[in-house]
């Protein structure tokens, strides 16, 4: 009833093309970006902005990434966390080689490292394709991981193999790493640049690049034929989705932890991050953000819900049935919407459109 | 009827052969297209005619014969090359990409005219929106020509069978090709779906003067259609000409009824 584009005519293309032509739903995006912004970290706890949000916005960061390996160019990866990790001590190493260096520009380049690595690895989905290529893509995940624990270089030589983030600024002396840095900053930080990054994919799946990547995907014999080279379209796909796995790797161990040893992004992490572009819809941006959600929050949430309704029960229990119930409601999803939150969504939007008339 | 006139040869195959292992597919054929005909290729099932146009656009590589494509000898080329030459392909099975819309799936047969770099794509903004927003205008030409307004932005996946194929050709006519090559385009259709078809393929040669080579089973679309027709069985060829020489000719009329004992 309310959401209607009945109504709404473009009169140009470039209107058409618009990412949102819908009206109610540029209102509705705007909405969230000033809740985001302004009232989140004006009502949340340290405890909320910290332990939460900031690992929700910088792990859909590297499903974005996932998802336009994955989900826009059909290249299955389990190598996430290893490009994160790459992204992670790459910023180290800039950082502290370049004790001036701004923390944006460390990004820019620790991603830039890391979209080099993923070509590297990405050469091989030339000739191999689907489960082969994610067992080649765990190779790459093994071998970044194991480099970072050999070579004492990566960490300078730190006896734990752990590394710590030097305090930087953002703008002006407001701190976004290190001890002294609040949270509310680092949220904001780490918010602008998830949105400003997302901004960009979006504009990069809607433009000939993505429509390559999408055909490359769909059917790869017919994209040849159009035109479409294999290899640069699929190393491009390899190096900006490493290149978003890189600033969230980056983001990760200097906004989020602080400090991080090579094992927080091991293959769990990539299955983790797989997990989410499944759950919350593969080809979608907005999918990353709620497979994020969903994967992030509903621990949390399942966690402290026998607390909130007044139950007692064991802490051990508790994680037990955590996890149990976890795991079935994945499996719940994947079989309701096997295309993921996105689709879900997708249908109430289409379902809302003829509301309250059922077509 | 009018006489048609057609220009000089662009596409000239000489003692084709082509085998899979021992299995021998083409057995050395031969014939030419000419600019602005349409050129059927017939023949029973199994006889080598999409493998005759998997080589012409590439994707197989004869092991003898000589392909003189627009006066020059064509060496081997690679897949993707076909499409730079002019030479666009639509598919027996459908081979639409399916999670793309209508819209998206032309704009991508228009890849290859999308000059902008990826950082201009990511900032959507001068170079790269200017050169969508023409090229859209050229792919909303093609989406009226064949009347597919109403589905632009229907994923393709959901489109009935006839439509998918109508896309299809929409794709492969969005890179404006010289020769479009056209793998049963009729195939699995009603007689209305058949009639339309045949009314594009013969609006697409005249207006936009592509020349088309069409394999397709129908011989009342075939005889209508074509120009000139060659005929292939088991990967020999049995004739070439006018529909009215290939359909007189005792080889194909055995070919296709068999020989009486």
């Amino acid at each position: 009833m309310f959401y209607r584009e009945a109504g709404e005519f473009k009169a140009s293309y470039k209107a058409d093309q618009a990412i949102l032509p819908i009206r109610q739903d540029r209102w509705f995006i705007w909405a969230i970006l000033a809740v985001a912004f302004l009232v989140i970290p004006a009502v949340s706890s340290d405890y909320w902005l910290g332990t939460i949000m900031l690992p929700f916005l910088i792990l859909a960061l590297a499903a974005i990434g996932l998802n336009v390996l994955t989900g826009y160019a059909g290249q299955l990866s389990l190598g996430t966390g290893g490009f994160m990790a790459t992204g992670a001590f790459a910023a180290y190493k800039l950082a502290t080689m370049f004790p001036g260096m701004h923390i944006l520009l460390v990004l820019l380049f620790s991603g830039t490292i890391t979209a080099g690595v993923g070509i590297l690895f990405g050469i091989p989905s030339l000739r191999i394709k689907g489960f082969y290529l994610a067992v080649a893509t765990l190779a790459s995940q093994f071998f970044l991981i194991w480099m970072f624990n050999k070579f004492g270089w990566f960490t300078n030589y730190s006896s734990s193999g752990v590394i710590s983030a030097p305090p930087m600024t953002a703008i002006g002396d407001v701190l976004v790493t290190g001890a002294h840095a609040t949270v509310t900053a680092k949220y904001l930080f780490a918010l602008s640049i998830v949105t400003l990054l997302a901004l960009i994919t979006k504009n990069l799946v809607r433009s000939n690049i993505g429509r390559e990547w999408m055909a490359v995907r769909d059917m790869d014999i017919a994209a040849e034929i159009i035109g479409i080279k294999m290899l640069p379209t699929k190393l491009k796909a390899f190096a900006y989705s490493s290149f978003l796995c890189g600033i969230a790797g980056a983001l990760w161990a200097f906004v989020h932890t602080g400090s991080v040893e090579p094992l927080a992004f091991d293959v769990n992490r990539s299955f983790q991050i797989l997990f989410m572009i499944i759950i919350g819809g593969l080809g979608s941006i907005m999918g990353a953000f709620l497979g994020s959600a969903f994967i992030v929050l509903l621990p949390i949430f399942l966690s402290n819900a026998p607390h909130w309704f007044g139950l007692d029960i064991p802490v051990d229990l508790i994680s037990h049935i955590e996890a149990m119930v976890f795991g079935a409601l994945i499996i719940f999803f994947l079989i309701v919407e096997p295309h993921g939150l996105a689709r879900l969504w997708q249908i109430t939007k289409e379902k809302l459109r003829l509301w309250p008339f059922p077509y | 009827m009018y006489e048609r006139k057609f220009g000089e040869v662009i596409l000239d195959l000489k003692g084709i052969s082509l085998s899979f292992g021992a299995m021998r597919v083409l057995n050395n054929i031969s014939f030419n297209v000419r600019k602005g005909e349409i050129r059927s290729i017939i023949g029973p099932n199994g006889a080598g005619k999409s493998s005759m146009l998997n080589v012409i656009n590439g994707v197989y590589h004869p092991q003898e014969g000589e392909i003189t494509f627009r006066g020059e000898v064509r060496k081997e080329m690679k897949v993707h090359e076909a499409a730079g030459f002019g030479i666009a392909r639509t598919f027996q099975n459908i081979a639409l990409f399916k999670g793309m819309s209508t819209l998206d799936n032309i704009m991508t047969g228009r890849n290859l005219k999308m000059k902008s770099n990826m950082f201009w794509q990511a900032i959507y903004w001068g170079k790269a929106q200017k050169e969508e927003i023409e090229h859209r205008k050229k792919v909303e030409e093609i989406i009226d020509f064949l009347e597919i307004q109403a589905i632009r932005k229907t994923p393709v996946g959901r489109l009935p069978y006839g439509m998918q194929k109508r896309v299809e050709l929409g794709r492969a006519l969005a890179a404006e090709p010289e020769i479009l090559l056209l793998d049963e385009p009729m195939a699995g259709m009603n007689v209305e779906e058949k009639e339309d078809m045949s009314r594009f393929v013969l609006d697409i040669n005249d207006e936009f003067g592509t020349t088309i080579v069409l394999i397709e089973h129908d011989m009342g679309v075939v005889m209508d259609i074509s120009d000139r027709v060659v005929v292939l069985d088991y990967g020999r060829q049995l004739a070439d000409g006018t529909p009215d020489v290939v359909r007189n000719n005792q080889d194909v009329i055995d070919a296709y009824l068999g020989v009486p004992h």
